[in-house]
């Protein structure tokens, strides 16, 4: 516990020393800004359960988007740079590593999302929503937000480039989206198939204000097998 | 201390190291040279647990590189041929975050970090962030990091890489400083650099050690004393036959060639210094330089690598 702390208290600080991660949340927090204002001018009057649905939505996408984003450096910069060796050369595990690095990534991701909350505050204060909507909407893009990091933190892994960690970030997102959309457009049993495997597809009962223990537990496990997939790579590394 | 035997590590289809074994006593210096390419750092890398081997067994202090590597880590520091630095940090929070990765109680920090200051001469920069430092800061800050939770075992892979004329001679009085309360591996390919420091050497090439032991062993083993660098002032032709009279000199090559004199390198068996000097000055020659041990491992050194 305690080199895992270490690991992300260093990380954490890597990132608020560094001006890459003020501008992810800037310019994420720009566009939701400008999605969530369109969406309460535009059209026909809309109930505030509908407007925080739509404002989860965006924020989800650009919490995916994100992710990716600030995922990218976590192994990529520590190969380019020849850091990577350190930790290997120290007593910590391969676990301890990598949860170091999730847990401060998603510490950062939760400062963005924390960013965004005077958005849907508003819609409450001059609408109807409940707390507990809320919670379950924030509760979903925290757990999204950690696959997608989970996600991008093996595109980082498997690579030196911070460029080609975010397309490979980018694109296993993408997977994990289109999978959702596949099942729409399929028939049974590939629409169930496809809907079991879709990362997007209980994100859809948070913002609705519907919090599951199985969808919690799917995105638990989604972001623990991905995380060991990561283990996995880094041990992969000492024998290459 | 440290046991390696049949050690092999392939990339891919290319073998970078292969066969290598050899053992290293507690309190020793042990240099590792060889030219770029060599191996030297692929092999550094499997003793410091950053790769693990293909095949072949390494045993540091009883454990096993492979099995065990997590105990072997808490016995070793280990300086890789780029400084792991992270650029945003300070030189004093860094070797802070290092000596608690590495086991450091968090009582002991402020001391060990003083401590590893101290010795790279790097008190003055502790609140510096490392991004601002010079080539030779950084790789001070690469040897205090390495030795900053006291292991028993220091992996210097190219610790002189880069630096310039003064820096390595501090960074060798740091070295040398380090004699005894560790066991020091470092590497280089240049010889001088490392020349001085080293209780013994393993010459490695092509990924195969070609001769390890100390300079005296490896130089019997050649059948080679070593080289004698000499300057003198007079008519050249007439040097060199003054010279290739002397009992005991097997080769004489011209380095340089003045018009008023000439720098001889001499290949001879045994230390033939004083018979050179009696039999150029006998002849009237003016002996402007002898010049024996500086060359001396160079020349194994080639010969080793050119050999194989």
């Amino acid at each position: 516990m305690r080199n895992i702390t270490l690991i992300a208290r260093r990380e954490l600080a890597a990132y608020l020393r560094t001006m890459s991660g003020y501008i992810i949340i800037a310019a994420m927090l720009l566009l939701v800004g400008i999605l969530f204002t369109t969406v309460v001018m535009w059209g026909p009057s809309k109930k505030s359960a509908e407007i925080v649905g739509e404002f989860f939505k965006y924020a989800a996408f650009f919490s995916m988007v994100g992710s990716v984003l600030l995922s990218m450096r976590l192994f990529a910069e520590e190969r380019q740079t020849g850091t990577l060796a350190l930790l290997y050369s120290s007593p910590v595990s391969d676990w301890e590593i990598v949860l170091g690095k999730f847990f401060a990534a998603l510490t950062f991701l939760s400062v963005f999302h924390l960013t965004t909350f005077f958005m849907p505050v508003l819609v409450m204060v001059y609408g109807k929503v409940s707390w507990g909507h809320l919670f379950a909407g924030y509760l979903g893009l925290t757990l999204l937000g950690a696959c997608s990091l989970a996600l991008g933190m093996l595109g980082s892994s498997l690579t030196k480039s911070q460029v080609v960690a975010a397309i490979l970030g980018g694109v296993f997102v993408t997977l994990v989206v289109n999978t959702y959309f596949l099942a729409r457009v399929t028939l049974p049993p590939l629409t169930q198939i496809l809907e079991a495997m879709a990362l997007y597809a209980p994100i859809f009962r948070f913002m609705e204000g519907v919090v599951r223990l199985k969808d919690v537990v799917f995105y638990g496990l989604v972001s623990y097998v991905l995380l060991y997939a990561n283990t996995r790579v880094l041990e992969a590394r000492r024998w290459r | 201390m440290i046991h390696v035997e049949g050690l092999t590590k392939y990339y891919g289809d290319h073998a970078a190291i292969r066969d290598l074994s050899f053992d290293i006593k507690q309190g020793e210096v042990i240099g590792f040279l060889g030219l770029n390419g060599a191996g030297k750092t692929t092999t550094l890398k499997v003793l410091g647990c950053v790769l693990l081997p293909t095949s072949g067994r390494v045993v540091i202090d009883g454990h096993d590189v492979v099995n065990e590597s997590h105990e072997i880590r808490k016995l070793i520091g280990f300086l890789p041929d780029t400084p792991p630095l992270y650029d945003e940090m300070t030189v004093g929070g860094y070797l802070a975050f290092v000596a608690q990765l590495r086991g450091v109680s968090a009582a002991d920090v402020a001391a060990r970090v003083r401590e590893a200051e101290e010795k790279t001469g790097l008190v003055e920069m502790h609140g510096t962030p490392i991004s601002a430092l010079s080539h030779g800061y950084r790789q001070r800050v690469g040897v205090a990091q390495a030795m900053v939770h006291k292991p028993k075992l220091l992996i210097l892979d190219e610790p002189t890489s880069g630096l310039d004329p003064a820096q390595i001679v501090e960074m060798r009085t740091l070295i040398n400083k380090l004699k005894g309360e560790h066991t020091v591996l470092v590497s280089s390919h240049i010889l001088s650099e490392i020349a001085q420091i080293c209780d013994r050497y393993v010459v490695i090439q092509g990924g195969e050690i070609v001769a390890q032991g100390t300079e005296e062993e490896l130089s019997k083993d050649l059948g080679s004393q070593g080289v004698i660098e000499l300057e003198i002032r007079g008519t050249a032709g007439a040097a060199i036959e003054t010279v290739k009279s002397v009992a005991g000199v097997k080769d004489v090559e011209v380095v340089r060639l003045d018009d008023d004199g000439v720098v001889l390198r001499v290949d001879a068996e045994g230390d033939v210094r004083p018979e050179l000097v009696r039999a150029l000055v006998e002849e009237d020659f003016d002996v402007m330089k002898v010049d024996k041990a500086t060359s001396k491992l160079e020349a194994i050194f080639l010969k080793l690598t050119q050999e194989n």
